[in-house]
């Protein structure tokens, strides 16, 4: 099989229709499992009681936030490089997602912030380069939407994704390049996480359920976009015929 | 873990309004995105269905 046929748009149509309910599905019973796991088997936290519990949405959060951009600007890189219509399509679709995580993640730090930190915000190197993201993802969204002609709007688009990505690594990395009031990571591919293993497995199980959320979401409103801009095509005619 | 009846779980060791406030808008903003592009998929559907959109062929 040629997974190539996929990049088309009247292909993906159909597939996109199909596939958007499992990965709702999946994202239910994660949430569910991510929930009941840091509510009810991971212990309270010593030195933060029961505040830390915002942990198994913030972080999940702050990671698809990050992960999302990433995958919406790959796609976005493919429409350019490669010209196809659906790659832009995909970048266009992820973009409301990412910026709903990254509001999520701000909004989550603020509770958190207050009661541990004592404020809700503070110009932290953290905390303002993830606001940043939140203005690239509002900002692709402006100028994909202020230019009519599609495919001037996807490459004016993916122009401005693409530059933003400099921000990802900034953000990842802040915490150890400026010694501000952000807490490192305290979970990393190079070394054992810091903290109780019900903990983690709450907050990967949260974050599971958001990935496959923003697949779900990505496919639902991908279809509503090649509906939108096939309209007026032969084989989306023949589709709702 | 185990809490001492819904109050106590409610109250999250004082830490309540903050914790619920962060879990009521995350999900309530989920729930909204999802509300919004289910509406559009059965807008989608919508076209199918004979006399609205549907042209004879």
């Amino acid at each position: 099989m040629n997974l190539f046929r996929f990049a088309s748009p009247a292909a993906f149509f159909p597939v996109a229709g199909r596939l958007a309910p499992w990965f709702g599905a999946a994202a239910a019973v994660l949430l569910a499992a991510g929930l009941y796991v840091g509510f009810f088997v991971a212990p309270t936290d010593a030195q933060q009681g029961e505040a830390y519990r915002i942990i198994f949405i913030h972080v999940p959060a702050a990671w698809l936030s990050m992960f999302v951009y990433v995958v919406m600007a790959g796609w976005a890189a493919a429409g350019l490089v490669l010209n196809t219509r659906l790659s832009a399509m995909m970048a266009s679709a992820l973009a409301p997602t990412g910026a709903l995580f990254t509001f999520i993640a701000l909004w989550t730090g603020a509770l958190w912030g207050k009661p541990t930190w004592g404020t809700w915000w503070v110009w932290d190197a953290r905390l303002t380069s993830e606001l940043i993201l939140l203005f690239l993802y509002f900002g692709f969204m402006a100028l994909t939407a202020a230019i009519d002609d599609p495919r001037r709007a996807d490459r004016a688009g993916a122009i401005l994704a693409l530059t933003g990505v400099v921000n990802v690594p900034i953000i990842y990395f802040s915490v150890q390049w400026w010694n501000t009031l952000h807490q490192g990571a305290s979970v990393s591919l190079t070394k054992a996480p810091s903290m109780a293993a019900t903990m983690l497995a709450g907050m990967l199980l949260v974050a599971l359920a958001f990935w496959m959320y923003s697949i779900a979401a990505a496919l639902l409103r991908v279809r509503a976009i090649i509906a939108e801009r096939e309209r007026a095509s032969e084989w989306f005619k023949e589709a709702v015929a | 873990m185990s809490w001492h009846g819904i109050g106590d779980f409610l109250h999250m060791g004082g830490y309540g309004l903050y914790v619920w406030g962060s879990y009521g808008v995350t999900l309530g903003a989920l729930a909204v995105e999802l509300l919004i592009l289910v509406r559009r998929e059965r807008s989608l559907r919508r076209l199918r269905a004979p006399g609205l959109g549907a042209r004879p062929r």
